[in-house]
């Protein structure tokens, strides 16, 4: 039980699960497969944004901007459908991907080139790209009615029972564990993170890790982009305002941790998940969103001292037997 | 404040030079790390007025004792006595209220505080409503650096001064709390010969306040003409002790090294081979000039110097983790150009670096991902990582080295220390190297394990890998070597072939004394 308990992503789910069944007890068919099918198409673009601020945490950064670059390359490629209706959705995206990740190229590039901490150039990128959205619409809104329907309903469409929206995550789940688990850059990124000097002395070029990381975060957000604002059905320079604290929220949940190094892909989707059955069961049982935000705080605060607490115990080596008692005690 | 007024612990009826009892005095002190007993039932005095040089190699004890003096380390045996009472020092405070005091070879300070902020921090006189009396911190840190002859401004930044100015804050300092025994790591170091005069002016003034010192430093010549009383460490033990006037350089060499050397360091016999490696003119902007030597087949050139002499300075850029500012290096007659630490591994340099744990393992990492770190182009089919071919890369290495661990899945960060070590080991022969540069190999690490890296060292030799080993262990450089290369300010001070090595040459050669 105490091994059990000990991994984070069996801990997670049974917690997730009971918290299921809890509010199910209040709130009727809260546990119903249809409704949480709803939770996870609702949460999948927290899962996509936590899984590339996960690949940035990995290499000892962080990435505040993607909700800035959401709104911004939402903001462009809704503006591009209203203006030229004609262009094929595909398009779209694929120019939504690419903008996305140019914004996370330049601050790859500032951390990589300049070595400016990365809290300090994607705080400053936060508000450059906020800015740009607002310079690029003029303030304004692009509506539901000027955007096409193939734009707003592909992400709607139900293959399978889910909806393709859901699917995409699914799909960005599986290349995020591969491109970690499979490819040299995966493992490049939990060395730069694990231990710096170590991966440097290995051969490891941790500039253009961290480079790739940001392209990687920045891509995701640009896809991002394209799905909050076809969801949601509107564009608008403050869109996902505050955002980005979730998606490093979904990964210190997760066990992601901040100092670099630790986490999984498993345990970045179910931070996220927690955080969106939270989100969706709290106003049903009748809570007030103000203590939904207080709610959301308190877990943030107890998982990163959980993660604390797991993590002095993984390093401890020196003082190798007092460390056992501690375990075992 | 009566801090300033050096009369007060001043206690004239003892007269300096001919006291008898100790002011301090440390028996059968012992202190043990998990794999290593970093003090071994050490015994040492210190009288008032005399200056006691402490002298041992890297490793042997020295800084261990310093911390266990200034509170940090609590000894698992043995007792402190300070005026013949017993203590404990319960904590760095503790250290401190009982009139021991550190300077630091690094001084410890605050560059951005002023020079009477950093000599009084933490026990800053204060007004009678409790706030910090800034004139008296003025005037009191103006008074103190007086008395060390230096009219150094006390509202001075800290940053705007020298290393040998700031040496005289960090004495001040010590002096500020009342200090009866001045412990002093390495001062000179980074001093300059006219400033090491003046810091021996400064102990002198201390010597005739009936202070104690303890006075830790490699430089025979400095010990010769400041200290009274010797301790040798070696591997933990005091070896031996006495007063330096009646004791010969050599003597003290020769404690400082042990006996036969040979008998430690069973040196197995290699054919050497043809030139491998080739540095011409290896210069940098800061750290060394004008490196040049060949490296052959099968042959462990060994790099002595002092801490600071640029040995991994120098290491570090023939591994390309810093570009020389000119110079030529030639590997099996092909130039390279390194630009990063990925084309020395692929060249075939490797780094083991000295700092094995903080610098060689990602420790949340598996065993054998850490070992496949730097031989991922090889395992890795097609750009995608084969976990399978990584398992066996590292079995191999595993097996080779004796590694124990549970599985080669666990996290590197649960192995004890020395199965941490053959990791890196590991992991750095599994890139199959043509030269292997190893940086103080055996730091750290007790005698069993050491005598176990050495002749692991040697069938590497054998093999016919190329081996460059820094260490500032001598008996290790003396016994593994088939030429030594000692380097002394960033410059290469000499190179010793094996029939000529001595622990007297290359400490000569390393101290630059005649």
């Amino acid at each position: 039980m105490n091994r059990l308990l000990k991994n984070r992503e069996i801990l997670l789910t049974v917690i997730i699960a009971i918290m299921i069944a809890g509010f199910s007890t209040r709130a009727q068919g809260f546990a119903a497969p249809g409704n949480l099918a709803n939770i996870f198409n609702d949460t999948s673009i927290l899962i996509i944004l936590a899984l590339g601020q996960m690949t940035v945490i990995l290499t000892k950064s962080i990435d505040l901007s993607v909700a800035a670059n959401l709104a911004f390359t939402g903001m462009a490629v809704a503006m591009t459908n209203a203006a030229y209706p004609g262009l094929p959705l595909a398009l779209l995206i694929v120019m939504a991907i690419g903008i996305g990740a140019f914004l996370g190229a330049i601050n790859g590039y500032l951390v990589w080139a300049l070595r400016i901490p990365p809290i300090v150039v994607t705080l400053g990128t936060l508000t450059i790209y906020r800015g740009m959205a607002f310079v690029l619409s003029g303030g304004g809104w692009v509506n539901a009615h000027q955007m096409g329907a193939t734009f707003l309903n592909v992400p709607r469409l139900p293959v399978l029972g889910l909806p393709i929206l859901s699917w995409i995550a699914l799909l960005i789940v599986l290349g995020a564990w591969f491109v970690l688990t499979r490819l040299p850059f995966g493992r490049a990124a939990y060395a730069s993170g694990g231990n710096p000097t170590a991966a440097v002395y290995a051969g490891i070029d941790i500039g253009w890790t961290k480079f790739i990381a940001f392209v990687v975060s920045g891509a995701l957000a640009g896809l991002s982009g394209y799905l909050w604002v076809s969801r949601y059905a509107v564009a608008y320079v403050d869109i996902a305002a505050g955002f980005e604290l979730d998606t490093v929220a979904a990964c210190v949940i997760g066990g992601i941790s901040i100092a670099g190094g630790i986490g999984s892909v498993a345990g970045a989707v179910l931070g996220a998940l927690f955080l969106g059955v939270i989100k969706n069961a709290l106003p049903v049982i009748g809570i007030s969103p103000f203590a939904q935000m207080a709610i959301s705080g308190i877990v943030i605060v107890l998982a990163v001292v959980f993660n604390a607490r797991a993590e002095r115990k993984a390093g401890r080596i020196i003082l190798r037997d007092r460390g056992a008692k501690e375990v075992s005690a | 404040m009566n801090a300033v007024a050096p009369t007060a612990d001043q206690r004239p009826e003892v007269p300096p030079l001919a006291a008898e009892t100790p002011i301090l005095e440390m028996r059968g002190i012992s202190q043990i790390f998990p794999g290593v007993k970093a003090l071994d039932g050490v015994s040492i005095k210190l009288y008032p007025g005399q200056v006691t040089a402490l002298i041992g190699e890297n490793g042997a004890g020295k800084s261990t004792l310093v911390k266990i003096l200034t509170g940090i380390y609590r000894p698992n045996e043995g007792e402190i006595l300070i005026d013949g009472v017993p203590t404990t020092f319960s904590s760095a405070q503790a250290a401190i209220d009982a009139g021991v005091t550190a300077i630091h070879q690094e001084t410890v300070l605050f560059d951005e505080l002023s020079v009477a902020e950093n000599i009084f921090l933490g026990h800053a006189p204060r007004t009678r409503f409790g706030t910090i009396d800034w004139r008296q911190i003025n005037s009191g840190a103006k008074a103190l650096m007086l008395q060390l002859e230096s009219e150094i401004d006390p509202t001075i930044r800290l940053r705007d001064l020298s290393i040998a100015q700031r040496h005289l804050v960090a004495i001040a300092r010590a002096l500020s709390v009342e200090a009866r025994i001045v412990i002093m790591d390495e001062p000179t170091a980074a001093l300059s010969r006219k400033e090491i005069d003046d810091l021996f002016r400064i102990v002198e003034g201390l010597k005739r306040q009936g202070k104690a010192i303890l006075f830790i430093s490699h430089k025979f010549d400095e010990v010769y003409e400041i200290a009274e009383n010797f301790v040798v460490f070696r591997d933990g033990r005091a070896v031996g002790h006495g007063r330096l006037k009646e004791t010969p350089q050599d003597e003290i060499v020769r404690l400082m090294v042990g006996r036969d050397v040979k008998d430690v360091f069973p040196k197995v016999e290699v054919k050497i081979g043809a030139p491998v490696l080739r540095v011409e003119n290896y210069c940098h902007p800061t750290e060394f000039r004008d490196i040049s030597f060949e490296l052959r087949r099968g042959e462990i050139l060994g790099l002595y110097g002092l801490i600071g002499a640029g040995r991994s300075e120098l290491c570090q850029s023939l591994f390309g983790m810093t570009r020389p500012s000119s110079g030529r290096l030639v590997l099996d007659g092909t130039p390279l150009d390194l630009r990063f630490s990925g084309d020395a591994i692929r060249a075939g340099i490797v780094y083991v670096p000295e700092e094995r744990g903080r610098h060689g393992l990602a420790l949340p990492m598996p065993i054998f991902q850490n070992m496949s770190l730097p031989s991922l182009g090889k395992t890795s089919r097609a750009g995608f990582l084969k976990a399978a071919n990584e398992l066996s890369l590292a079995r191999k290495y595993a097996e080779r080295l004796d590694l124990r661990a549970a599985a080669l899945s666990v996290p590197v960060g649960t192995l004890s220390g020395g199965n941490q070590q053959k990791v890196v080991i590991g992991k750095w022969l599994a890139t199959q190297p043509k030269v292997i540069i190893l940086d103080e190999p055996t730091k750290g690490i007790d005698i069993g394990s050491k005598a176990a890296v050495h002749a692991f060292i040697s069938e590497l030799a054998a093999e016919g890998l190329s081996i460059i080993m820094v260490s500032s262990e001598l008996p290790e450089i003396l016994g593994m070597s088939d030429r030594v290369m000692v380097m002394r300010e960033g410059l290469a001070a000499g190179m010793f072939e094996r029939d000529a090595l001595s622990a007297e040459a290359l400490v000569r050669a390393a101290t630059g004394n005649q």
